[in-house]
């Protein structure tokens, strides 16, 4: 055989990791699922304007709290405002601080995991023992306590969300480059006249990867209902802005005369997390080795 | 083990300090000038001055947190800018009614996530296997605050089978020994307290407990599968022996193992979510006493509550590291 056609045996097509990874996961009915309604999500929050019937913010007193009808499929709030429309563009909202806040988790918690695997010694121990003393604290309560300190509004809340969740993947990081900075690649790459920042973005991070994209996949969906919660305690987004939590909390007065006020939004919260945590789940299990055997 | 134990404990105190740490630059680098809080927005320049002076304010950072820490050691956390009261004396009166509906909820979490999961691995694929496992999802999927909203309109408002709101019906308070109602009813064999007590409990405290049943569910179903597999299981259905006797005399104490690890950081998770389940069912408990300090600026109280939350939750963790321990020899031997 010719030296072409070895190398065409041996080389492996590029995107052939990626198809075996996309067999593994559609095979998941449910995760696809997920995917399916997160993909249907984004289409309502880019579409917002498009598919809300009528301007969110708008009050409209004499039709305060009613009830689902045929002018409004959900109702209307306690200022009068259609429910539908909020839920839509509340879904812009959720993914915003959801994604935002975990991309912050995502960056710092990677360069400190990174420096503290790769490094070792002092660095290690002065970073891990504070992500040790963050985890110390109730997440939610830890993003509450920053919340006070940095006032209320959603930029704040995605602030305070995402530096609470740091910890966790600084630590799947960090146990990573510790099990992979030793293997013979990497000495290689550093015998090459590598930096060290060029071994760790180009050879390191790489091998991480897979725990983190699933981690950050659950991490979405836990940064979603904490912003929930900051909102219906009336420490995030603020009024008029439609949030979810928000639109609990300040629909919680009227419970016992418009229940829906607060029905409709719930289950939007709860179908988005579940969403996320089902394709999470998928993806965990479509990259994990182990289930693979 | 007594060696092990003795660690832990001197571990702590490394742990607690960098707790109080992070409480105290939260605090101090971010809030607005406690001294202009403290005195209003009528005061002067110079009464602000003077105050910030007199509260060491103007001090380097470093003594400020020496201050804070002594003072702490001494069991002065300041007072409240809105109540004017000592912190300490704030925390005291709200802190049993967080404790006993985090535990009572912890409770219900662990009798039923443990019972669930068992059934689940036992019956794997059956029809309840499949639907405490679509529950399991639900429950982490749902925002507590919410799950409380509807359950207080289907049990409270439509059903009127239990209370809407608040810890115990006005009038039937037990005479106070613990602060916790439960324990001190039962004391004083007040049954009527005990009760009353018991029907407030019930929706926050399945509301609370309904993320923590589903983790727990989750991962007893997942150890006991574990479990179930090992050689020591096949042997133990070749003796012949019952499948009650196998689960429950073999399989089950391996298998929760791993569960108490997550029962007690689910301790964690509930006093976190207390605030949410407090300011839904009007418990006046810490949560709540938060969630008002934060609203009004009264920092000192945040600063306190956030502290004490911290404090309970790196505690228990000792605690179930210790249980850990004492239950698989293997860990406090390496």
């Amino acid at each position: 055989m010719s030296v072409e056609g070895t190398m065409q045996l041996v080389k492996r097509p590029e995107n052939s990791l990626w198809l075996e990874f996309w067999r593994s996961f559609k095979r998941n009915r449910i995760a696809l699922f997920g995917l399916i309604v997160l993909g249907l999500l984004l289409i309502i929050a880019i579409g917002a304007p498009w598919f809300a019937p009528y301007n969110y913010q708008e009050s409209n007193l004499p039709q305060s709290m009613k009830p689902p009808s045929a002018l409004h499929w959900l109702g209307t709030d306690e200022l009068g405002r259609d429910i539908l429309s909020r839920i839509i563009y509340g879904t812009r909202i959720s993914l915003k601080v959801g994604l935002e806040a975990v991309a912050i988790s995502l960056l710092i918690g990677i360069l400190l995991g990174a420096l503290a695997g790769y490094y070792g010694g002092i660095t290690d121990h002065l970073i891990m023992r504070l992500m040790d003393m963050m985890l110390a604290f109730p997440p939610l309560l830890l993003a509450i306590a920053f919340m006070a300190a940095l006032g209320r509004g959603i930029e704040n809340a995605i602030i305070a969300i995402g530096i609470v969740a740091i910890p966790e993947y600084a630590r799947i990081v960090r146990g990573s480059v510790l099990s992979i900075k030793e293997n013979d690649y990497i000495q290689a790459a550093r015998a090459v006249g590598n930096h060290d920042f060029q071994v760790i973005w180009y050879h390191v991070l790489p091998n991480v990867m897979a725990p983190l994209i699933v981690r950050a996949t659950l991490g979405i969906s836990a940064a979603i209902l904490e912003a929930a919660a900051l909102g219906f305690l009336g420490l995030g987004v603020q009024p008029p802005e439609a949030e979810w939590g928000a639109m609990l909390g300040s629909g919680r007065a009227a419970i016992f005369s418009a229940p829906h006020i607060i029905t409709f939004p719930g289950i939007a919260i709860t179908i988005t997390v579940l969403a996320f945590n089902l394709l999470g789940d998928g993806l965990r299990d479509a990259l994990d080795p182990r289930m693979k055997q | 083990m007594l060696k092990y134990i003795m660690k832990r404990l001197l571990m702590l105190i490394p742990v607690l300090l960098g707790v109080s740490l992070i409480v105290f630059l939260i605090m101090h680098l971010f809030t607005g000038d406690p001294a202009a809080l403290i005195l209003g927005q009528h005061a002067t320049q110079a009464q602000v001055a003077a105050l910030r002076e007199n509260l060491g304010l103007n001090d380097p950072i470093y003594l400020q947190f020496g201050k804070f820490i002594w003072q702490l050691l001494h069991g002065d956390l300041g007072r409240s800018l809105m109540s004017r009261r000592p912190v300490l004396d704030d925390l005291c009166a709200c802190f049993p009614a967080t404790i006993e509906l985090a535990f009572f909820s912890l409770l219900i979490a662990t009798v039923v996530g443990v019972t669930v999961g068992v059934i689940s691995a036992v019956k794997r694929y059956s029809f309840f296997d499949y639907l405490s496992m679509i529950g399991a999802l639900l429950g982490v999927s749902m925002p507590i605050f919410w799950l409380g909203l509807i359950l207080i309109i289907v049990f409270a408002v439509n059903l009127q089978w239990l209370p809407v709101a608040g810890r115990i019906e006005i009038g039937l308070e037990p005479a106070r020994i613990t602060g916790l109602y439960l324990l001190d009813s039962l004391l004083t064999g007040n049954w009527e307290a005990m009760l009353s007590t018991l029907r407030h409990l019930l929706l926050p405290g399945f509301a609370l407990a309904a993320y923590s049943m589903a983790i727990i569910a989750r991962m007893t179903r997942s150890t006991m599968l574990e479990v179930i597999k090992q050689d020591y299981i096949r042997t133990a259905h070749a003796k012949g022996l019952t499948e009650s006797r196998v689960i429950n005399h073999h399989a089950l104490k391996n298998a929760l193992i791993p569960v108490v690890t997550v029962i007690g950081l689910q301790l964690g998770f509930l006093l976190g979510g207390a605030v949410l389940t407090e300011t839904v069912f009007s418990w006046p408990g810490l949560g709540s006493l938060t969630v008002n300090a934060i609203l009004a600026s009264d920092y000192p109280v945040v600063q306190g509550s956030v502290l004490l939350v911290a404090v309970v939750f790196v505690v228990v963790n000792l605690v179930v590291d210790l249980l850990y321990a004492y239950l698989d020899p293997r860990i406090h031997y390496q």
